[in-house]
């Protein structure tokens, strides 16, 4: 059961008579004090860490605010600057060019490598280990390096080209057209854990369906296309809202990648960069307060976005 | 009905040599099972190739990093690895130190935290669980950048800045939700008749709790603490922010200078480091897989 099965479940359940419910408020009472006891940190974490800062920074975004004068109320003059900045537009652009061809492509690759294993294969623990491992080390500095060295100018891939007798001269990373699609290329490459979690769900489909479809003469286009997608479309569907909500918070890969510019011309300045800039670089914190409100709006839009439309492809089971 | 049997009977001898579902066996020969192999073989050879270059490449002698594309370098050298060292403000094991002092003292907080919180989850009936529980799970997917200004602010009042404490004083009050997530999962499916007999036994909740459940959870904790390793160990926007003081700095911190290192003569040294960098993860990969394959499939994490 995942988290967001969780949350579908949390909406829906317990119908019980006011009876119950009185006599389960009562013995649950009993239990309260122990209760809160085990939350007691977490509650604190709640307030201090998440809550308060929540708070906080939806009041900073109408503010300006440089961390040494105290924020200074301006109203709506951080969303009318937000509506006029070129360069916030520009990472809007490039932060939902990244999620929008990164995601679907990831998973396509991560579904299409876990139907391939899913056959009982020989050696599946060791395929599974080896395509998962990039997804444990994507997210490091040293990946990053590395791939700013393997699209160089004279990096792996260049030199690969160069050994076939091409004449490869373009960086690929210093290219404003070429570096976002390495940043992208990175993002494929960490399919591993999207492909664990295809695996488990397609472990999970019961085979009498397949055998059921085969004694109905079902080919095997017919078998994938009416029994594993809609069987596993709640696992696909898990993995999309999870892997948009990671995508539009990458910052590592784009600030290594990029030398921490976001450059060559702003074509990897993903949004988080530039929420970066703002507020530790240039110090605006009440305008990136404000833009990262926006960002969590975006991810909340594409969340509902998500739920909505899963009412039309996603088919539960039970 | 015959056909039903013969089916019936192909399937089980299948299932018995492994563990596939059935129909995928169905119209597949050896020729496409070795055709299968061949693919994965090749992504999985290309997907590989940029970390046994990046490690070839780290023995290599300068001069031979771009003359050569081979994965076995043809002298073994170590030159990378003793400048490397030496080639950053520090020697590269007090960053190394750095590393492991932060993540250990994350990894105690996120357990000891966590698994408090998703026992009362789990396991405990009080007033408003469902609502906090909801909350819980919202927090999981709450992009942290709009906490970040104000956790800056808090911390750097607290005058936190240029020490550990804003990268592990969360971990101590549960603020990772994944992990109650996954623990609250996990102590859902031990059976309930544990809490009674240890409540019959005059156990009161925190008893239960240390000599009962916990014993129980260890696959669980130690999915929380592997995935916890690796994505401290990884950490980079935290210390980013924070730590400014280069004997301070983590691993992730201290490779970020080799970035502006340019000219081939950089590479080996910082491909060196790299390696070493990631020396640690992959250790915990191998040595944990198990916990993490079963972790990722119920919760999702990377």
């Amino acid at each position: 059961m995942s988290a967001l099965g969780e949350l579908s479940k949390l909406k829906t359940g317990g119908h019980q008579t006011p009876e119950q419910r009185a006599a389960r408020r009562k013995e649950a009472s009993r239990d309260n004090r122990a209760g809160y006891a085990f939350l007691a940190p977490w509650l604190v974490g709640l307030f201090a860490f998440t809550i308060g800062p929540m708070l906080a920074s939806l009041y900073l975004s109408f503010t300006d605010y440089n961390l040494i004068q105290s924020p200074n109320f301006t109203g709506f003059d951080n969303l009318v600057r937000m509506l006029g900045d070129e360069r916030l537009h520009t990472s809007l652009r490039v932060t939902f060019t990244y999620v929008l061809v990164g995601v679907p492509l990831q998973l396509i690759v991560a579904l299409g490598i876990a139907l391939l294993l899913n056959k009982g294969m020989r050696g599946l623990p060791f395929y599974r280990s080896v395509f998962y491992l990039p997804s444990m080390l994507g997210g490091s500095v040293a990946i990053a390096l590395l791939w700013r060295q393997i699209f160089g100018t004279d990096g792996l891939i260049n030199q690969m080209l160069r050994a076939f007798g091409v004449d490869a001269t373009i960086g690929y990373v210093s290219h404003p057209d070429y570096a976002l699609w390495a940043l992208i290329l990175l993002h494929v490459w960490t399919f591993g854990s999207p492909m664990v979690i295809f695996l488990a769900g397609l472990r999970q489909i019961p085979t009498m369906y397949y055998e059921a479809a085969a004694l109905d003469g079902a080919n095997k286009r017919n078998l994938f296309l009416r029994v594993t997608l809609p069987l596993l479309s709640p696992i696909i569907f898990f993995n999309l809202v999870l892997q948009i909500i990671g995508a539009f918070q990458s910052f590592t890969q784009a600030y290594i990648v990029s030398g921490g510019s976001g450059g060559p011309s702003d074509s990897t300045l993903f949004y988080t960069l530039y929420l970066y800039e703002r507020g530790f670089t240039n110090f605006q914190m009440g305008y990136a307060s404000a833009m990262a409100w926006l960002l969590l709006v975006i991810i909340a839009a594409f969340t509902a976005i998500n739920f909505f439309a899963a009412k039309y492809w996603v088919f539960y089971d039970d | 009905m015959a056909l039903m049997t013969q089916i019936r009977q192909r399937s089980r001898a299948i299932a018995e040599d492994s563990e596939d579902s059935y129909f995928e066996k169905l119209g597949s020969n050896s020729r496409t099972r070795f055709l299968r192999h061949v693919i994965l073989c090749a992504v999985g050879a290309i997907m590989l190739y940029p970390l046994l270059w990046m490690l070839a490449s780290s023995f290599k002698p300068s001069s031979e990093v771009f003359a050569d594309l081979s994965l076995w370098p043809s002298e073994w050298d170590l030159t990378n690895y003793t400048e490397g060292w030496n080639a950053l403000n520090h020697p590269f094991h007090l960053y190394l130190w750095n590393s492991f002092v932060v993540v250990a003292l994350t990894i105690v907080g996120n357990l000891a935290s966590c698994s408090l919180a998703a026992y009362a989850f789990a396991r405990m009936q009080f007033f408003g669980k469902k609502p906090l529980f909801a909350l819980m799970l919202g927090t999981l997917m709450l992009p942290g950048h709009v906490l970040l200004i104000p956790q800056y602010v808090i911390f750097n009042l607290l005058g936190w800045m240029n020490t550990y404490l804003p990268l592990v004083v969360p971990n101590f009050l549960a603020t990772n939700a994944f992990f109650i997530f996954l623990m609250v999962q996990f102590m859902r499916a031990l059976p309930s008749e544990l809490d009674d007999a240890a409540r019959i036994d005059g156990c009161g909740p925190f008893r239960t709790f240390f000599r009962v459940i916990l014993p129980l959870c260890v696959p669980a904790l130690a999915t929380t603490a592997i995935f916890t390793f690796i994505s401290t160990w990884n950490e980079f926007f935290g210390p980013l922010l924070y730590l400014t003081d280069s004997a301070l700095y983590t691993v992730p911190l201290a490779l970020r200078q080799f970035m502006d290192s340019e000219g081939q003569s950089a590479w080996g040294p910082m491909f060196a480091m790299s390696v070493v960098s990631l020396a640690p993860i992959i250790g915990f990969f191998i040595a944990g897989q198990k916990y993490l394959i079963k972790g990722i499939a119920t919760t999702g994490l990377k």
